[in-house]
């Protein structure tokens, strides 16, 4: 009875509790969960934004890592100083160092520029020369000794242009930061001007960047991804090798046969816990018993796929067991049905159905794998390597070479931010082959995917 | 014979298996295959594993002792004293091999003759130079011991190319005239087959157990033998590091440590809100279309391989933090940064913890939040109250695992946090974590077996160690506190 008299008397004391009007509390729980669906939005929205900065920041840096500056001029090769004696003797040719092509260069770009009146107050000599790569008299010399009827010619010689003159003309050089800048004069900058002004000095596409091999501190302008591709093609190529198969089996095995005992518990626990052990372990690994123990030759691509393939079977037998398992049971019976082995079952039915999905995960598999840098790191893929990879077929995959996101790495230690371009290029490249990898995947996917 | 040559040998006599034991097979019921036990194609397969498998395992082992018998048998050739340290000995058997190769080369060219190659002494002039003119460099004169080390190295190694040739080809020869006497109409051809592949599909699945026992003998070895060279107590509780070329390094885990812990600390800070948030914004709030949109959108970030987020921690947020926070409120100079390296982690560590916590969230059941929702709370209420606290142990796990691999991150810590080892704590600082020295440490030019080298497997030993430990600690989290719904 006082519930109700107590209830009757409240309208009276509490106008504002009515369905059209919120009280305090309702108004302090509204605002609560607005606040907490704008946390989500907010996170949201970070998140993605950071995502968006860090690739807005790598397209900005790196898309000028494919233009290059290169000088145009003509070049006579004199005979008197690429062969003294005449005799057009590759022995005798190959007497002449690059020291000697460089200073030729040198000589030939100042009379170059004196023929065509283009002249600026106060440079030296060795400022015009030092205006052009040091790559240019190594490519030149190899241009002769491959065709000594060249000798005594006039040529049109393209040679790429240092890197901060490079920079100049992509704007990461200024007046007021070369002052500063022991590598550049101000009086080459103003000799550029001039020759940009008469197309002799211009920018192009720079296919350079895909084929070179790496170059040294001094050159960031001749410096390439090619053998950095080449030992990125081949370590996936080996990586797929051994761990299709390897996953595959594993998989059948713990998915259709496997019997619950202890030896299968500890397969288990096993692969989870690879699954998580840091990538650097496995580098660890691949020094001790790849390289140390087995003497495998050091920074070849055979060890770095052997590492790379430890750590990505986890993932291919994680993929692989969701792919088999995702076939439905009724499958199995009824080949069991008609009088087919376990293994006819696994082999014939079972494996062929849940083949997209394998693919799909190995595909994203070795995506991650390809960008894997820190294993690579101990195994001395890192190593400063000029010279191409030999063939798959003739042991290339023994020579030393460098992969895709260890030359990201190693360009960005250096200084020259030159170098920096380069980096944020190669990760451009190797964005794109990821790219590239996950759309396959993808459409891998959605053409054979199969809902039962 | 070479090994590639026996390979195609092998090659061709296990085809030749295939075809003759299904031929045989078939002949022995006149073509009626019917009264086979097993269909045709298995005898086929059965004669090619006869013919194929037990020799490739008896090439393999041979390939894998022979180096080691040699090695032993040579051992005479040399005072004791030269071999007893084991890096000496891999050195003095590298020169010995080298030697020999040049030998080789030389014969090959036709700069020796094959007897010339067995009876060269130094005593006669220098095995060096002559080497030299076929082109074999070799860095220091060659010892007499060494030579005839050599010598005697070319005999045995064409010895075992001739016994390791016979054996192999023996077996492969055995194993298919096996399989094709075994071939008739009773014999269950099937079902050898299916053992041998069995036996093969475990053996694949056995790689993982492999891969472990390979991880944890390779550090435990090196690292003993670091601890022979280096107090373990010292490293354990020393609280300086300061690795030295020339000896007497201070080698103290507590400093690299501590910077591990307090980067992976900020990046726990950055990535478990905003990943949470993100978690339960896309399971409990966001419609259909924004989820199939943004929640592949952040998945993106976990694609990108973690040197790409390096080099953003290098170029954007380490000049960033310098410029904005550091240097205006006098807190630092340096561009690289515990907080530079832990924000970027936390970044690379948001879609980790926001798609294990979106499939956590979305394992409770709707009923539970019905009837939460029933009762008059709001949907904030009702995750904060029901959902969550549900959710909490597979949350927990998710963080744990997180954390585990912001512990492990190498990428980002050795572009980001700098080089120097140092307890500080002011996050704007540059410090150093276990895989950044792990990293620098291998990769430098020292000595393999000096204490600073080997100091790294030690390191990678406590890493391995950390990470596993948390990883079962959350496994463990997840299996005792996980709630079960019908």
């Amino acid at each position: 009875m006082t519930d109700i008299s107590a209830a009757g008397a409240m309208p009276a004391t509490q106008p504002k509790n009515s369905l059209f009007v919120q009280d305090d509390l309702t108004r302090r729980r509204n605002a609560a969960e607005a606040r907490f669906k704008w946390y989500g939005i907010v996170a949201i929205v970070l998140s993605l934004s950071v995502l968006a900065i860090m690739l807005f920041t790598i397209f900005r840096d790196g898309t000028s890592a494919f233009r290059q500056a290169s000088v145009a001029f003509p070049i006579t090769l004199e005979a008197d100083i690429l062969d003294p004696n005449g005799a057009r003797d590759p022995a005798d040719l190959a007497k002449v160092t690059t020291i000697g092509y460089g200073n030729l260069i040198g000589q030939q770009f100042a009379n170059f520029l004196t023929a065509e009146g283009i002249t600026v107050e106060g440079i030296s000599d060795k400022d015009i020369s030092g205006m052009i790569s040091r790559d240019a008299p190594g490519r030149l010399r190899d241009m002769v000794l491959a065709d000594p009827s060249l000798i005594g010619q006039t040529i049109d010689f393209n040679a790429y242009a240092t890197g901060r003159i490079d920079g100049y003309m992509k704007g990461r050089v200024t007046l007021e930061t070369a002052e500063l800048d022991s590598n550049v004069s101000l009086e080459q900058l103003q000799l550029a001007d001039q020759l940009i002004a008469r197309n002799i000095l211009t920018s192009g596409f720079n296919s350079g960047f895909l084929t070179n091999p790496d170059a040294s501190d001094q050159r960031p302008e001749s410096a390439g991804l090619g053998v950095a591709i080449i030992g990125s093609l081949y370590m996936m190529m080996l990586v797929l090798i051994f761990t299709l198969p390897v996953g595959v089996a594993a998989s059948i095995y713990l998915e259709e046969f496997a019997p619950k005992n202890r030896l299968t518990d500890l397969i288990e626990v096993n692969i989870s816990n690879l699954a998580a052990v840091p990538s650097i372990v496995f580098g660890i690994l691949g020094l001790a018993i790849f390289i140390n123990f087995a003497g495998l030759p050091q920074s070849s691509s055979l060890v770095g796929a052997l590492v790379i393939s430890l750590m990505t079977l986890p993932t291919i037998i994680i993929a692989t067991r969701a792919a088999i398992r995702a076939v439905p049971p009724s499958i199995r019976d009824a080949a069991l049905g008609v009088g087919a082995s376990k293994m006819q079952t696994v082999f014939h039915h079972v494996l062929p159905l849940a083949m997209p999905g394998i693919l799909t995960g190995t595909i994203l598999g070795l995506a991650s794998a390809l960008g894997e840098t820190a294993p690579l790191l101990l195994i001395g893929m890192v190593a400063f390597v000029t010279n191409y990879p030999a063939g798959p077929f003739d042991g290339g995959v023994m020579d030393p070479a460098t992969a895709l996101p260890v030359q990201v790495y190693s360009w960005a230690s250096r200084s020259d931010p030159a170098f920096i371009e380069r980096s944020s290029g190669a990760i451009i490249v190797l964005l794109a082959f990821l790219v590239i990898m996950n759309v396959a995947a993808i459409l891998l996917r959605r053409r054979f995917e199969r809902r039962w | 014979m070479s090994v590639f040559l026996l390979l195609v040998v092998i090659a061709v006599l296990s085809v030749a298996g295939f075809v003759l034991c299904r031929q045989r097979a078939l002949k022995s019921v006149d073509g009626n295959i019917r009264r086979l036990h097993s269909l045709p194609g298995y005898y086929g397969w059965f004669g090619f594993i006869l013919a194929s498998i037990p020799a490739l395992l008896a090439l393999a082992l041979w390939l894998i002792i022979q180096p080691l018998v040699i090695e032993r048998q040579l051992s005479s050739f040399f005072p004791a004293e030269m071999i007893e340290d084991p890096s000496a000995r891999t050195l003095l058997f590298a020169d010995v091999r080298r030697v020999a190769a040049g030998l080789d080369t030389a014969v090959a060219q036709g700069a020796m003759s094959e007897d010339q190659a067995e009876r060269v002494r130094t005593e006669f002039g220098s095995v060096r130079d002559r080497l030299a003119a076929v082109g074999v460099a070799l860095g220091a004169e060659v010892t007499p011991a060494v030579l005839a080390a050599a010598q005697e190295y070319r005999e045995m190694a064409r010895v075992g190319v001739i016994g390791r040739s016979i054996l192999t080809l023996i077996l492969s020869v055995a194993g298919l005239v096996f399989a094709i006497r075994a071939t008739g109409p009773d014999f269950r051809a099937r079902n050898r087959v299916e053992q041998v592949v069995l036996a093969l599909l475990i053996l694949s699945s056995t790689i993982a157990i492999l891969t472990t026992v390979g991880i944890v003998l390779s550090m435990l070895s090196e690292s003993l033998r670091f601890f022979t060279m280096y107090p373990a107590a010292d490293f354990f509780f020393n609280l300086t590091w300061s690795p030295n070329f020339r000896g007497n390094s201070e080698l103290g885990l507590i400093p690299l440590l501590w910077g591990t812990l307090y980067i992976s600390l900020i990046s726990m800070l950055v990535s478990v809100p905003i990943g949470l948030f993100a978690a339960i914004y896309l399971a409990e709030y966001a419609s259909n279309r924004v989820r199939s949109v943004v929640k592949p959108l952040i998945e993106v970030i976990a694609g990108i391989p973690t040197v790409v987020f390096g080099l953003f921690a290098l170029v954007t947020v380490g000049p960033l933090l310098r410029d904005y926070f550091a240097q205006p409120f006098g807190l630092g100079n340096s561009g690289s940064s515990v907080m530079t390296a832990g924000i970027v982690i936390g970044i690379l560590n948001i879609p980790f913890i926001s798609s294990l916590a979106d499939d956590i969230i979305n394992a409770v059941p709707q009923s539970m939040r019905d009837g939460s929702l029933g009762l008059g709370a709001t949907k904030s209420e009702t995750i904060k109250k029901v959902v969550l606290p549900a959710a909490l142990p597979g949350i927990m796990g998710a963080v744990l695992m997180a954390a585990s691999r912001a512990i492990g991150e190498t990428m980002i810590v050795t572009m980001g946090a700098g080089a120097a080892a140092r307890l500080d704590l002011n996050p704007f600082e540059a410090m150093t974590t276990i895989t950044v020295k792990i990293v620098s440490q291998l990769t430098g030019d020292t000595e393999f077996n000096s204490p600073e080298t080997l100091v790294a497997f030690a390191l990678g030993m406590s890493l391995f160690v950390i990470t596993l430990g948390l990883n079962i600690l959350a496994l463990w989290i997840v299996r005792k506190y996980r709630e079960q719904y019908e």
